[in-house]
């Protein structure tokens, strides 16, 4: 008797705190998630992904800006390219990426400015991210979309503010 | 008992032909990113790069775990219960329309029309026999559940009272919990992409076909991680030399893995667009619930790990752990799996960490994390099981225990520098399925641990060959009869002491609907209502 009492006291020490430490990782996630105002992509409409090409902004792929120090980018990807392939934008600047698929999936992959999203076919993503120092930063596609995948990226050049 | 050995070796014999050809072609992967192109030497078998990385998927983690699987399950329901598994016959069906999908499922893999990966995203078209032949392969495991719900529910019946036995009770849980998360896939499939592939429907959808594939694709880890959970729970502290410390709390484990695996898939989709982020966040929160049962599980081994190695003399508040029988491979090989797996338990609390997520989805740093649960909790345990079940199905003992301990030990550590190459690889933001070599973006920082890619890789073929040979010689040369046998452990703390609401299964069948009904309900209702499935097929490979 004195045995199971031992035991059931050994697992009920190891059930609470079990249930306490998931509870609290996920309060540390909220507070900073919600803190540092981070956004994961959400629902941004869809698109027709035989008509990307005629369709708002998708038929004019580039960067255009839409306040001082705003820009966005209208861009598609296909196999095996981003268009654009290369953005320039001034250091300090805060660039919303608004992009979708011709074709299979793809995946825009900014490391060094946290820009993590996948481009479906049919789907609008919408990111936005700050680019402060100058410099290269390459993009990736990430997801696995046929035998030249790997050819696949471009750069965000950032310019220094004369 | 025949019949049901003969059946498991059947399954064994196929996932190891499997894992065979996964680990052939997943070295050429490695070599590949440390810079060494063995990809024209293969041309005439495997076409590219991504041809290979689709059969390694393919072969290692569809193939490979669900044979074992479905082999090792019925083999321990039979053995704990003391009694065949009812319908043999049934039994038979099962693998022969597993294995019929198989084959149907391999001629355009290996003939390079279904070079999609095993996560066969659309629009990516494979060829219809792909998607069919995968079809069956699930269809016969929801014959396995069948068989074992079957045979536990006729030993209760002439049990009455009695508790099912727990790796019975174990085994029944893993292959239910697989059977409710298998309709997203199998509805993927029917609905989706098989009719796309014939040609009957023009059009798919990519987000729709996620969402179904995801259903099903975090739960099947666990479907791979639970056999393995059985045998540290009910043989490991056995060889160990001790008892396992507490089975209401393994009942209660398997409950919620049970209950929580499936309603939780949107983490695999915290990128994409098309799911309402508020989604994304209850998905988030499931995951960090099913974290609960898998610390149970640490706990409850570990502390029967420590029973035993006590029971042999060893001391101190860490120092026992080196009076574990580390003489015995089987022991070893399950041992080591444990602590690479709490380090890929942390990484898949970073990867359901919503935030975090976001710098390290899609990258290396993912099959790094795979590689660990898949490829090690999962895999190395696999083999320290075959290490005393091909013994006890074929009579004959294990050709060479050195040998069995060097390939447990150098699986270990090649894993140890392959994976902690690709998580770093992965945090300096290189993509994973990519044949990062030809690419002309190889960042310089990436540079010094490419190299360590392939030195591990390489270390992980060279234990997988030493595996084989041994199975091999055991099955050719090996004359000392088997001494193994199979015993499961005791419980410091027994079944009786359990809540009589643990050997009910409706209840926990209907809990883990209704939670899978709130968390996929809404979005899966609006996908289906307003999804258009305009998107053409493309093979581009």
């Amino acid at each position: 008797m004195k045995r199971s009492t031992t035991v059931y006291l050994y697992e009920l020490a190891w059930i609470l705190p079990s249930i306490a430490i998931p509870a609290g990782m996920l309060a540390a996630l909220a507070v900073t998630m919600f803190g540092a105002g981070i956004h994961l992509p959400s629902s941004e409409g869809r698109v027709d992904p035989t008509r990307v090409a005629q369709t708002a902004p998708f038929d004019a792929p580039g960067i255009r800006r839409t306040a001082p120090g705003r820009y966005e980018v209208a861009m598609t990807s296909q196999i095996w390219s981003f268009a654009p392939n290369e953005v320039r934008v001034p250091a300090g600047s805060s660039v919303t990426f608004v992009a979708t698929s011709k074709d299979v999936v793809h995946g825009l992959l900014i490391p060094k400015a946290n820009v993590n999203v996948m481009l479906l076919p049919g789907q609008i993503a919408r990111v936005t991210a700050r680019f402060d120092r100058p410099g290269e930063y390459p993009f990736f596609c990430h997801e696995y979309c046929g035998v030249a995948h790997h050819t696949m990226w471009g750069k965000v050049i950032v310019e220094a503010n004369p | 008992m025949r019949t049901v050995d003969r059946q498991t070796a059947a399954y064994l014999g196929v996932a190891l032909v499997a894992l065979f050809g996964g680990v052939v072609t997943g070295v050429a992967q490695a070599l590949e990113h440390a810079g060494i192109n063995v990809y024209p030497a293969l041309a005439p078998v495997v076409r590219s790069y991504y041809h290979g990385l689709s059969l390694h998927g393919v072969l290692n983690v569809l193939v490979w775990t669900t044979f074992f699987i479905c082999g090792f399950l019925p083999f321990v329901t039979a053995r704990a219960l003391g009694t065949p598994p009812a319908s043999p016959g049934l039994g038979w069906l099962a693998f022969w329309l597993m294995t019929g999908g198989l084959l149907l499922a391999a001629i355009p893999l290996v003939g390079n029309a279904a070079t999609v990966m095993f996560t066969f995203y659309p629009p990516l078209k494979a060829h219809w026999a792909f998607y069919v032949g995968l079809t069956l392969v699930v269809v016969g495991t929801w014959l396995v559940t069948l068989i074992l719900a079957r045979t536990c529910s006729a030993w209760r019946r002439a049990h009455p009272g009695a508790r099912t036995p727990l790796p019975a009770f174990m085994a029944l849980a893993t292959m239910t919990m697989w059977t409710i998360a298998s309709l997203g896939l199998a509805a993927e499939m029917l609905v989706m992409l098989i009719p796309w592939s014939l040609g009957w429907v023009a059009g798919t959808d990519a987000l729709l076909a996620r969402v179904l594939f995801w259903f099903t694709g975090h739960p099947i880890v666990y479907f791979w991680l639970l056999p393995a959970y059985l045998s540290w729970y009910t043989l490991v502290p056995r060889r160990a030399g001790g008892r396992l410390f507490s089975d209401p709390m393994a009942r209660a484990a398997f409950l919620l893995f049970l209950v929580l695996s499936t309603p939780l898939g949107f983490h695999h989709q915290y990128a994409d667009p098309g799911i309402h982020q508020g989604w994304k966040l209850v998905h988030g929160f499931l995951t960090f619930a099913v974290f609960f049962p898998s610390l149970l599980t640490f706990f409850n081994v570990v502390a029967s790990l420590e029973i035993g190695a006590r029971a042999r003399g060893g001391t101190g508040w860490v120092a026992w752990f080196g009076r574990l029988p580390w003489g015995d491979p089987v022991l070893a090989a399950q041992v080591l799996a444990m602590i690479l797996f709490a380090f890929g338990g942390i990484g898949g609390l970073i990867n359901a960490s919503l935030s975090m997520n976001l710098v390290v989805h899609n990258t290396a740093w993912i099959p790094g994390h795979l590689h660990l649960t898949v490829g090690t909790a999962a895999t190395l345990t696999y083999m320290g099981i075959t290490y005393w079940l091909v013994p006890v199905l074929c009579g004959r003992a294990l050709w060479s225990r050195r040998l069995a301990l060097g390939q447990v030990w150098l699986w270990f550590g090649g894993m140890v520098i392959f994976s902690n190459a690709l998580h770093r690889l992965g945090l300096m933001g290189m993509p994973r399925r990519t044949m990062i070599g030809a690419s002309a973006y190889v960042q310089p920082e990436w540079t010094a641990a490419l190299p360590l890619v392939g030195l591990g890789g390489s270390i992980l073929f060279l234990s997988s060959l030493l595996y084989f040979l041994n199975l091999v010689l055991t099955l050719t040369l090996s004359r000392a009869p088997a001494l193994e046998r199979v015993e499961f452990a005791e419980a410091v703390s027994p079944a009786e002491a359990a809540p009589a609401l643990f050997e009910r299964w409706r209840p926990w069948i209907v809990l883990a609907g209704v939670l899978i009904a709130l968390a996929y309900g809404p979005v899966l209702v609006r996908l289906a209502v307003t999804t258009p499935f305009d998107a053409p097929g493309f093979r581009v490979w």
